[in-house]
């Protein structure tokens, strides 16, 4: 009998091919014949397109062709669609601009796809895609939120460029409470621009089969389902059963890798038309100006309090950017995964939000680690923190006055969700505890007799993860139920597949759901295979992201392993003859009730392909699928401190202490976990004091488009961290898990802010908190002294 | 078109090269080793790092034809009888990777990090990584890897 594995650290299944060099990467993946794709983009902000001369380019050598936006439209394919609708306080859908692969008649974003020129290799399409020859009538671009609304129209369709105008919540409701508040505090926030930088960047191959008249597309992503259907029922018309999607090992998605891209697109409208595999590879400058952005928020939050300090009432406003087109979920980001998280960990008894969103001639913004839920966290959890400032109340009592406390749940909050199970003293305690809370004034004094500013921050956020719930998210708009499929397939031999629509990309899918199905059968890990990632193989899904793939996919993957027992309870009752009813199964043994008779789940895998003596109405097989749709979404919670030390001469802050208490539920393999929290927390760190996507104002131009530029968080920027965990398990999945991906980035940024201003005694700060920020504050302060 | 000769994980091999041809695209394109990544275009993220006559280098800063006669190691090259390095058994052994894009570049830096430094403190590790990238990890579990290797314990 095997040890259980759920819940043990074990080393990945994975790590051997990733670390030797056998990984398959799209761009490792070669196709006889293949040519190559390099798009021409969009030089300026905002221009409409004059001309495009393709001849000196179709010359040019190796170039088998050079393609415009006017030729796909030929062939009559669609827009690339927005699954989501929301819609605005006056009833309307948000407003569907059409976003095609290769923009005919407009350019709006620097990066924007005009052209795409097809070679015999690289460096041919490459030099071609230099020849093209664009002219445009100029326009005023849009670049900043601030003038989004008074700018230049980016979209026949968008007057002001407002996607939808849009409130959760009553306005009267709100006003009155906050005519009779005792203190309301009041705060202006930017959420800054981030690019995800993967470190992997996008990529296709698409390859056209004119015997099947059938497609297969190799590609960067974290849902191949998902952007199966999107191709084939929103864009091309060509059904399901003619495209085949496979994204195999892919190199980090943070949400950026989720959605249906123009390149991608071409290149599947491009194999046919070439009629040789067509791939594509972006280089790091087009990933920071043609991935989704994230985040890009102006936001004023106001809270209302009673003289005891307890929450009466928040209010909020905020203006989201969707920048020049509407990616695949942009318009569920800033309402129904952002609004909805309002009420944190606080029993606010009411909270009326308006959003609105803009379009401006800079990136799409989309989903990005967290989405939704980063932004509103670092709006609660910073105006929490002022609250108390401004209240002369500590920060954590004005938290556990407001907590909702574990008599509470289930809980339903004022903005739609109802919470399962939580309890947020307990990670507050055992984060106080682990940080030494009350030793904090005396490594301050220490500091300061070293010269430093030291200061110590912390967020109790919540999340919504085990993302979604069909008829919940059907309600808010969403386009697509959020179930998962899970299937298992004994083989003759005892060993198992398991096929499941979710794809893992760097989180150990290979490893933690092996972990689940081996227990549950009793079998070792090693004799336990994962398939994902490719529609022809895996039955249907809905991809990765929302932190979702082991609260659904998981849950998924365990209903169908219930339903092969149902399955083996009947063929071990016809092996040992015995009825099915007396059928018991443990730990990977079918027994007779009250007796010592009985088989393992390897025989009955073998009679179940071997049914020579099968009674009547007995199937062959084992193999077995279940769909899964979560009953509501799951709420990972908890608390985040930090302490950080600023020299006040040079600005530089170092974070000297990190730790990070969550509750995900039942965690499977804390390796893992921990990991999807370190990496979560480096990138809320980036987002805090260093990462801003920047474009100029005036020109639209992305500033900070390489790695020169744009500041990602290398080793020397980050501390090591120190985990803890508290478990209310998830009350509705079969698992009790939450979901651990996100968690990292969304307590990290109001966390370390909050640590910021408490080391320099100021109110705010906006992100990204730099070096030159903080020095400018310290020496301001030294000069007032 | 120039051709270009060099020793590549033990084994002795040529190549025809456009003169603009970087060392890292041989060894991917006419090479196959697939092992060495490209992530970006300004020589920042480290994930193209090999071993040129014993030395990291990032091999997208450097052209192929420069590497004539060079002895060269990359990722592949490292396993030895079917025994990964112990670099790479660090790497698996504290899960200094997610999803490996950035691998094959920390592990051929570290272990170039031991050659010059055999125990560096986490400061200088750290320090050292400056010019590698990783999205996923947040760098803490790759400081233990190399910590595992130079304090000579397996996990
Ligand atoms: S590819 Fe060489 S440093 Fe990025
Ligand atoms: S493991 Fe994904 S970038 Fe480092």
């Amino acid at each position: 009998m095997n040890d259980m594995l759920v819940g043990k650290p074990l080393k990945r299944k994975e790590d051997q091919r990733l670390l030797t060099g056998k990984g398959r990467y799209v761009d490792d993946i070669r196709r006889p014949g293949e040519t190559y794709a390099v798009f021409v983009r969009s030089p300026i902000a905002h221009g409409i397109i004059k001309s495009i001369d393709k001849e000196a380019a179709l010359a040019a050598p190796g170039v088998l062709g050079v393609f415009t936006g006017k030729d796909i439209q030929r062939d009559e394919w669609g827009s690339i669609p927005c699954g989501w609708v929301v819609t605005d306080r006056q009833g309307e859908p948000h407003k569907a601009v059409p976003h095609y692969a290769l923009t005919p008649d407009r350019a709006r974003y620097v990066g924007d796809h005009l052209a795409v020129v097809v070679a015999e290799t690289y460096e041919q399409a490459r030099d071609g895609a230099e020849l093209v020859e664009i002219e445009f009538e100029e326009l005023e671009p849009v670049v900043t939120l601030a003038m989004a609304m008074e700018g230049e129209q980016i979209h026949d369709l968008a007057p002001q460029n407002l996607c939808y105008d849009w409130e959760l919540g009553s306005r009267a409701e709100i006003d009155a409470i906050f005519e009779t508040a005792h203190h309301v505090t009041s705060l202006d926030l930017v959420n800054n621009r981030l690019v995800p930088n993967a470190m992997e960047p996008r990529a296709a191959i698409a390859e056209y089969d004119s015997g099947l008249d059938s497609y297969t597309l190799w590609s960067t992503s974290q849902n191949p389902h998902m952007l199966r259907w999107m191709l084939s029922g929103s864009v091309t018309g060509i059904p399901e059963t003619k495209i085949r999607v496979i994204a195999p090992d892919v190199g980090g998605g943070f949400g950026m890798k989720i959605y249906c891209y123009p390149e991608e697109t071409t290149c599947l409208w491009l194999s046919k038309v070439i009629d040789r595999p067509v791939r594509w590879t972006g280089d790091r400058s087009e990933s920071f100006l043609a991935d989704t952005h994230a985040r890009d928020h102006l936001t004023t939050v106001d809270l209302a309090m009673d003289k005891d300090g307890t929450f009466l009432g928040m209010k909020i406003d905020t203006t989201a950017n969707m920048g020049a087109y509407l990616s695949n979920y942009a318009t569920s980001i800033p309402t129904y995964f952002y609004a909805t998280l309002f009420a944190g960990c606080y029993k606010t008894p009411v909270i009326y939000s308006n959003v609105r969103a803009v379009f401006t001639n800079t990136s799409p913004v989309d989903a990005y680690r967290g989405a939704g839920r980063p932004e509103a966290a670092y709006l609660i959890e910073r105006v929490v923190d002022v609250a108390a400032r401004e209240m002369g109340m500590d920060p954590i009592d004005i938290r556990r006055r407001n907590f909702i406390k574990p008599e509470d749940f289930p809980y339903q909050t004022p903005v739609i969700l109802t919470y399962d199970i939580g309890d947020y003293d307990a990670s507050l305690d055992e984060a106080l505890r682990m940080i030494d809370y009350d030793g904090f004034p005396a490594r301050r004094e220490e500091a300061k007799a070293r010269g430093k500013l030291r200061g110590i921050g912390l967020a109790c956020y919540i999340e919504a993860c085990g993302v979604a719930p069909s008829q919940l998210i059907g309600k808010m708009g969403a386009g697509a139920g959020l179930w998962e499929s899970g299937q298992i397939r004994f083989n003759a031999t005892g060993t198992a597949f398991v096929l499941t629509g979710t794809h893992g990309h760097g989180q150990g899918h290979e490893t933690t759901f092996g972990q689940i199905v081996a227990d549950m059968f009793g079998i070792p890990i090693e004799d336990v295979e994962l398939i994902h990632g490719d529609t022809s193989q895996v039955p249907m899904g809905m991809g990765t992201y929302g932190s979702r793939s082991l609260a659904v996919g998981g849950s998924a993957i365990v209903r169908a392993g219930e339903k092969v027992i149902e399955k083996g309870r009947k063929i071990a009752a016809h092996m040992l003859e015995a009825s099915v009813i007396d059928i018991e199964f443990e730990q990977g043994l079918f027994s007779v009730t009250g007796t010592n008779k009985s088989v393992t789940i390897k025989e009955v895998a073998e009679r179940a392909y071997v049914p020579l003596d099968y009674p009547e109405g007995l199937e062959p097989g084992l193999d077995e699928t279940a769909f899964y749709d979560p009953g509501n979404f799951t709420y990972p919670a908890g608390t985040h401190i930090c302490e950080v030390e600023i020299d006040p001469r040079t600005g530089v802050l170092e974070i000297v202490d990190w730790v990070a208490v969550d509750d995900f539920g039942t965690v499977i393999n804390p390796m893992i976990v921990e990991g999807q929290i370190h990496g979560g927390l480096a990138q809320g760190i980036g987002q805090a004091i260093m990462e801003n996507g920047v474009y100029d104002p005036e020109s639209g131009q992305l500033i900070t488009g390489s790695f020169m530029d744009y500041c990602m968080p290398r080793a020397d920027d980050l501390p090591s961290f120190r985990v803890g965990y508290t478990c209310t398990p998830c009350t509705h999945n079969p698992l009790g898990a939450k979901g651990a991906g996100e968690a990292g980035c969304i307590a990290a940024p109001p966390t370390l802010i909050n640590a910021i201003v408490n080391a320099l005694d100021i109110r705010h700060i906006d992100m990204p908190a730099t070096g030159e920020k903080l020095w400018r504050i310290a020496r301001d302060k030294i000069a007032a002294q | 078109m120039p051709t270009v000769s060099m020793a590549v994980n033990g084994k002795d091999v040529s190549g025809e090269v456009e003169g603009r041809t970087l060392l890292v695209e041989f060894i991917r394109k006419n090479l196959r080793l697939t092992g060495t990544h490209v992530g970006c275009d300004t020589s920042q993220c480290g994930a193209c790092v090999v071993h040129v006559n014993g030395r990291s280098v990032k091999s997208c800063t450097m052209l192929a034809v420069e590497a004539e006669g060079a002895t060269v190691t990359t990722l592949e090259g490292l396993v030895k009888d079917g025994k990964m390095h112990p670099m790479q058994e660090a790497f698996r052994d504290q899960h200094g990777l997610q999803c490996g894009f950035c691998t094959p570049g920390m592990v051929m830096s570290t272990i170039d990090l031991l050659r010059v430094n055999p125990d560096p403190s986490e400061a200088e590790i750290r320090d050292w990584l400056e010019g590698n990238i990783c999205r996923c990890t947040g760098y803490h579990n790759i400081v233990k890897a190399v910590q595992q290797v130079a304090s000579g314990d397996a996990a």
